[in-house]
């Protein structure tokens, strides 16, 4: 024990020395935004930031997680948006920087915010119950064709968002048709999936890992354009790296999703770089690893230029793919 | 018995002294949450989370679910002393509970809330320890339609039931209806009524909607009625407790019948609410003297005080055993479990024994140390009434905006709090209920999203609400509920009498049967 203590220590200081680098620090208790319900992944994913940069001593001052998950998150966004220059506050964003103002008008741009890093990308898997019949992603798509008028359910979180918008793509591209039923949550979804209340949805993996390793869910393909690298088993015999790519199965169709830290506009760079850094810090550290792993979050780490290349690409796709679903708001 | 051999278990993982004394220390300050109104159960568990972050998952579980229990306990206090609810399903306490603290019963009316507290709590611990595996098998049944049932019941059962005029009962519930339809709509993904205001994004919080109606409005009343304070005169001694325990046998049906209400409504996520209403309405349906409750009749605060706990507690289990919180603070707790690097759901009970079972005990003996301290403390609370009028109003006042503010970290709630203050005194003066406006604040947009998702599973065929013998059930049900007093009518009618009946099945009408 005083061995791990004092690696413990040590770590902490070797932490505290490089933060001492650093030109700026927060001056006040940080805030970190949660555009989301209590207990959904973005709440988590908050909790373990906080955690990380508790036991590592990452940050002098202590951090308060703040749920703002009104109008599925966009609350949060026009937070961010009302304290320019505020730099003792960061939001866990996701696609709904982009989904929500294009399909409510709520006046809002990722560019009202600076981007600091992506921490990770998120992937969905085409899940279904373990009882039914179709046991590939081309089955499954025969059976959704063939029910014709009766077509399945497909659950999924919200309405003209990330869920829906790959049900609407999963239409286009297999030329059949989904009764899309929008439930609260992820969790949600799950368990209506398990009680055959749907034939299918497209949660992340976080939202069905519990039901999937309890043998109650089948998943089918993974929307990535290639698959997971996790190959440790999460079921009795398949990992994560098992799932073949939607693509290859014949529903030829990928998106993933971003996972990323923002601050309010009017930040000063050296503001900026403090986060990078934190955020570095963070995502090398073995309990976020292993909370990625657990998650099967896409290790990923972009900031600066390619941040915003890949903020203004990525909100052009999702402004093309929900102009085809007919999701923009008028 | 293999339940009862992981019980043990669960209490050998829990007796340590580390653990007792965070137990303690938990109820203590989870009775504190309780009593400030909007610093609920959740606010309480989400300050508190970061703490246990070094703690091993059973000895943090075991301090944030006493702060639960604590916050459940604390909830009632001021409810009944001052009309005002401290957490959403305290609403019904008020209805009997404040009237009895006006008469100088504040004592027994505590020492009745909390020993009902204890038992629902405790008879859904005995549920969840026998029947969980069974028991998270019949949550996977509630589709959209089977939820919608269940929210339809609820709300017939308050128009069918309700001692108010019908008419003034719907108008409540369709205001409560209009405002809770503010804000983000889950099936269309559209902004609803917000007129542009970024305030009005998040809509009307049930919580300060409360707290204005219930609490604002009854300082408004007392002011009006210069001041006359009438619970001042209470008689407050320690054996109050014993007394008030001596008359509690005779409520047994009471008891048991709420107890199952709640471990119902608590296992279909989402119910605890529903339930205290529901175990209040069913109470008062089977009485003789209908006329009394809402005068200050202890089994008025029996019953929903019981049922809400029964669902509070056993709201715990689709949480473990399916990882769907049935409740804002289950919800906070879910998050907890996921940074001790627990995963909750169907493999929990497999592969955290020591996690389930210690929980499991912990509930067990955080519901009892919880019952000693909070009776303990009954002549403490009590005496809060024999306080001058204008000197505890501008505390209270205080303590309703801090408690408005703290929900969202807002202060447009504190001015939505003063509105719906004035609102609550407005209805009060008019004679309409405040109840069926809040309960339709909180549950009117599960109903609708569940009957809208109930729509598109069948596209649009309303036979979905009769397609299994479960949702069937409840449906119909629900509609005998609401036509119950015209049904009454009828059947004194055909007889050719009009004098009311004893057996429950034949409906007596007292109330006028106009349906708005």
């Amino acid at each position: 024990m005083p061995k791990q203590a004092a690696a413990l220590a040590g770590v902490a200081m070797m932490c505290l020395a490089g933060a001492a680098n650093a030109a700026w620090e927060p001056t006040q208790p940080v805030e970190i935004v949660v555009p989301a319900g209590a207990g959904g992944a973005t709440d988590q994913m908050a909790r373990m930031l906080q955690s990380v940069i508790q036991k590592h001593n990452l940050m002098k001052q202590p951090t308060a997680v703040l749920l703002k998950g009104g109008a599925s998150g966009g609350e949060g966004l026009m937070d961010m948006k009302a304290s320019p220059g505020n730099a003792n506050k960061f939001i866990i964003a996701q696609s709904s920087i982009y989904t929500l103002p294009f399909s409510t008008n709520l006046p809002f741009n990722w560019k009202d915010m600076t981007p600091v890093a992506i921490i990770a990308m998120d992937e969905f898997v085409l899940w279904v119950n373990s009882e039914a019949p179709y046991k590939t992603a081309k089955d499954f798509m025969t059976a959704a064709k063939a029910a014709g008028e009766q077509g399945f359910r497909m659950g999924g979180t919200g309405s003209k968002r990330e869920d829906h918008i790959i049900s609407a793509a999963v239409e286009k591209v297999g030329g059949t048709k989904f009764a899309y039923i929008p439930y609260k949550s992820g969790g949600e979804a799950a368990t209506q999936l398990v009680g055959k209340h749907t034939e299918a949805n497209v949660n992340n993996p976080s939202e069905n890992v519990a039901v999937w390793r309890a043998g109650q869910v089948r998943a089918l393909c993974i929307f990535d354009k290639e698959k997971s690298t996790y190959t440790t088993k999460v079921t009795a015999d398949q990992s994560w790296a098992d799932i073949p790519t939607c693509r290859s199965e014949g529903i030829d169709f990928d998106y993933t999703m971003l996972r990323g830290i923002f601050l309010p506009s009017g930040v000063t760079p050296d503001q900026v770089a403090y986060y990078q850094d934190l955020f570095k810090k963070i995502t090398d550290t073995p309990e976020f690893k292993a909370y990625a792993e657990s998650q099967a979050l896409k290790a990923v780490f972009i900031s600066g230029d390619d941040m915003t290349k890949f903020l203004t690409e990525d909100e052009a796709l999702h402004k093309k793919l929900m102009g085809d679903a007919g999701f923009l708001a008028k | 018995m293999e339940a009862l051999s992981s019980l043990i278990h669960g209490f050998d993982v829990l007796l340590t002294w580390q653990n007792m004394a965070l137990m303690l220390f938990g109820i203590v300050l989870g009775i504190f949450v309780g009593v400030l109104p909007g610093l609920g159960g959740p606010n309480g568990v989400a300050i508190l989370l970061p703490l246990t972050f070094s703690m091993d998952p059973t000895s943090a579980i075991v301090l944030l679910s006493c702060i639960y229990w604590g916050a459940l306990f604390g909830g009632a206090i001021t409810a009944i002393l001052f009309n005002i609810p401290g957490e959403a399903w305290s609403v019904a306490t008020t209805f009997d509970g404040y009237p009895m603290a006006q008469k100088g019963q504040a004592a027994e009316a505590l020492t009745a809330a909390f020993t009902a507290s204890f038992v629902g709590s405790f008879l859904a611990v005995v549920l969840i320890t026998f029947l969980a595996p069974l028991v998270a098998g019949f949550a996977i049944r509630f589709g959209p339609p089977e939820f919608f049932a269940v929210y339809l019941l609820t709300f017939c059962s308050f128009v069918g039931l309700g001692r108010e005029d019908k008419h003034k009962i719907v108008i409540s519930l369709v205001i409560g209806f209009l405002l809770t339809a503010v804000g983000m709509d889950t099936v269309s993904g559209q902004l609803r009524m917000t007129f542009g205001s970024v305030e009005l994004l998040r809509g009307f919080d049930f919580l300060v909607a409360v707290i204005g109606l219930f609490g604002v409005g009854e300082i408004l009343l007392t002011m009006e009625e210069s001041f006359a304070f009438r619970g001042k005169k209470a008689v407050i001694s320690p054996t109050v407790v014993f007394r008030t325990w001596a008359t509690l046998p005779k409520y047994w049906l009471t008891l048991l019948r709420s107890s199952a209400i709640g471990c119902w409504l608590g296992i279909t996520p989402g119910g605890a609410i529903a339930a205290s209403f529901m175990g209040y309405n069913i109470a008062k349906r089977v009485a003789k003297d209908k006329e009394s409750f809402g005068q200050g009749r202890i089994d008025g605060v029996l019953a929903p005080e019981t049922a809400a706990h029964a669902a509070g507690t056993s709201a715990l289990l689709p949480m473990l055993a399916l990882g769907i919180p049935g409740s804002g603070t289950a919800a906070v707790l879910l998050g907890g479990l996921m940074v001790w690097g627990l995963q909750p759901g169907p493999l929990l009970f497999v592969e955290q024994k020591d996690f389930v079972w210690g929980l499991i005990a912990s509930m067990y003996l955080g519901n009892i140390v919880g019952l000693i301290v909070v009776l303990a403390t009954v002549p403490l609370f009590a005496s809060v009434l024999r306080v001058p009028f204008p000197t505890i109003a501008p505390m209270i006042l205080v303590s309703c905006a801090v408690g408005a503010f703290a929900v969202q970290n807002a202060v447009f709630d504190i001015w939505l709090m003063l509105a719906f203050g004035v609102v609550g005194y407005v209805f009060k003066k008019l004679g309409y209920p405040l109840a069926p406006l809040t309960l339709a604040l909180v549950l009117g947009d599960k109903a609708e999203d569940a009957f809208r998702q109930a729509m598109i599973g069948a596209r649009g065929s309303m036979t979905v609400f009769f397609s299994n013998g479960l949702v069937g059930t409840i449906t119909i049900i629900a509609l005998l509920v609401l036509f119950m007093p015209l049904i009454g009518q009828a059947v004194a009618w055909v007889r050719g009498t009009r004098a009311p009946k004893i057996e429950p099945e034949a409906p007596p009408v007292s109330a006028p049967a106009s349906e708005a």
